[in-house]
């Protein structure tokens, strides 16, 4: 070869990629050079290994989930056709019932309603094994600090141990209000209750003391000047109640 | 007149297939050799196959612009494993409890020899990797892979000449162990 040899040439030659022309001047050099020949061989093994371990899938049968529809792109387009139709029905209907208007206290209202909020919370970590909580017992004095801080107001972590529950410990989350504390309690059993307290638009008086079910969870909640309270749990009504009022009363002060 | 519309049908050097899927299908054998040794696991390697084909016949009227099949086929796996990869060092949430054990790279039926080169493929930096397979095991040339990694050829001459320097020193069992480098 005229031209001096570089490694490019190496990997071409060992990959078959030199035409005739080149091939023959490239041999007659590389015979001059074993240590460039043992290279070369070197890289075509290393080739040769990688087809034995995995030419054998070539002739493995296909999965079938691989094998697209025969018609493949008509599938995608009545895939598409069926979003838009759904989209066009939504369309139609909330058309239809554009003067409808739902009462300001109906069903968008109860959606992030206080009651329904806490249950969410409530199931979402009750069933927590290793993180129920961010913030544990063990650091009491630094969790309400920490909550009363982020809600904007003194809070504090009631105390259930007369009912036979101890306070695992409280974690922030997010409202429709903003910031939310959630405290859990936990008994000997091992039964769980919430108390999820969010900050509520100034009022002169809160609300009573109410009872809701949201799908499985009792919940006792109330209001204050500044606070919605909502404890919730699965041990049952006549329970919840009277929890529920020990926690009332010690905010209740 | 012909319909304007209607793509022109793509130049296959061999075999003219009947239409983009039977072309699409029976490149399938080759994407999912490469997809295994690219990912060292059989059913992750199904699962790029997978996406890679939705993608395709997805955007097949994108490849009858352009000419051949098979380096456009790697090019969409190449973004997607990209994209995968991306996905694997985000950090999961999953509660330790729920996570599912490391998927095994090498079952029984696989040979000594398989385990090895999986084993060594892995020690490879990714980028090298491709090339390898793709130059050594897909026998693609150097103007295809630069085409399927959207690279220029240099970068493919000298990612093939790294990945072979270490791809030997792993199997000679001289390797120090992989350290994860910041892309620029």
């Amino acid at each position: 070869m005229s031209t001096p040899i570089s490694e490019d040439d190496l990997h071409a030659y060992a990959d078959g990629r030199l035409d005739a022309a080149q091939l023959t001047q490239f041999e007659t050099w590389l015979a001059a050079h074993p240590e460039h020949r043992a290279q070369v061989e070197e890289w075509r093994a290393q080739s040769a290994a990688l087809h034995r371990a995995y030419d054998r899938v070539l002739d493995e049968p296909l999965p079938a989930r691989l094998l697209p529809p025969a018609n493949a792109p008509r599938w995608i387009d009545l895939r598409r056709l069926a979003t838009v139709a759904w989209i066009a029905l939504g369309v139609l209907i909330g058309f239809a019932l554009r003067d409808q208007t739902l009462p300001a206290s109906g069903k968008a209202a109860q959606a992030n309603s206080l009651p329904r909020q806490a249950a969410i919370a409530h199931a979402v970590f009750v069933p927590e094994v290793r993180h129920p909580v961010e913030v544990g017992a063990d650091q009491e004095a630094h969790l309400v600090a920490w909550l009363s801080k982020r809600l904007g107001a003194p809070l504090k972590a009631p105390q259930l141990d007369s009912a036979g529950y101890k306070l695992v410990g409280g974690r922030l989350l997010t409202g429709d209000t903003g910031e939310v504390a959630q405290f859990m309690y936990e008994s000997a059993e091992k039964k769980r209750l919430t108390l999820y307290v969010r900050r509520e638009a100034p009022k002169a008086a809160g609300t009573a003391f109410r009872y809701a079910r949201e799908n499985e969870v009792d919940v006792f909640y109330w209001t204050d000047s500044r606070f919605g309270y909502a404890l919730s749990g699965s041990t049952g009504r006549e329970d919840m109640l009277s929890l529920g009022s020990l926690v009332y009363k010690q905010f209740g002060s | 007149m012909s319909d304007s519309r209607i793509p022109p049908i793509p130049a296959i050097p061999d075999a003219p297939p009947l239409n983009h899927r039977d072309a699409i299908v029976a490149e399938i054998p080759r994407l999912r050799r490469y997809a295994r040794a690219l990912t060292g696991n059989g059913d992750l390697a199904d699962d790029l196959v997978q996406d890679t084909l939705e993608r395709a016949l997805g955007k097949w009227r994108l490849w009858q612009q352009s000419r051949e099949l098979r380096p456009w086929l790697f090019s969409i796996m190449h973004n997607l494993h990209v994209d995968g990869r991306r996905r694997e060092h985000r950090v999961d949430f999953r509660d330790t409890d729920d996570l599912p054990l490391p998927a095994q790279r090498a079952n029984q039926q696989d040979s000594l020899e398989l385990r090895d080169l999986d084993r060594a493929l892995a020690l490879l930096p990714p980028d090298q990797r491709e090339v390898l397979l793709l130059v050594g095991l897909e026998e693609l040339s150097y103007a295809e892979v630069a085409r399927a990694l959207n690279i220029p050829q240099g970068t493919v001459m000298s990612r093939l000449s790294r990945a072979r320097i270490r791809f030997k020193a792993v199997l000679a069992g001289e390797a120090a162990p992989l350290l994860k480098v910041v892309s620029p």
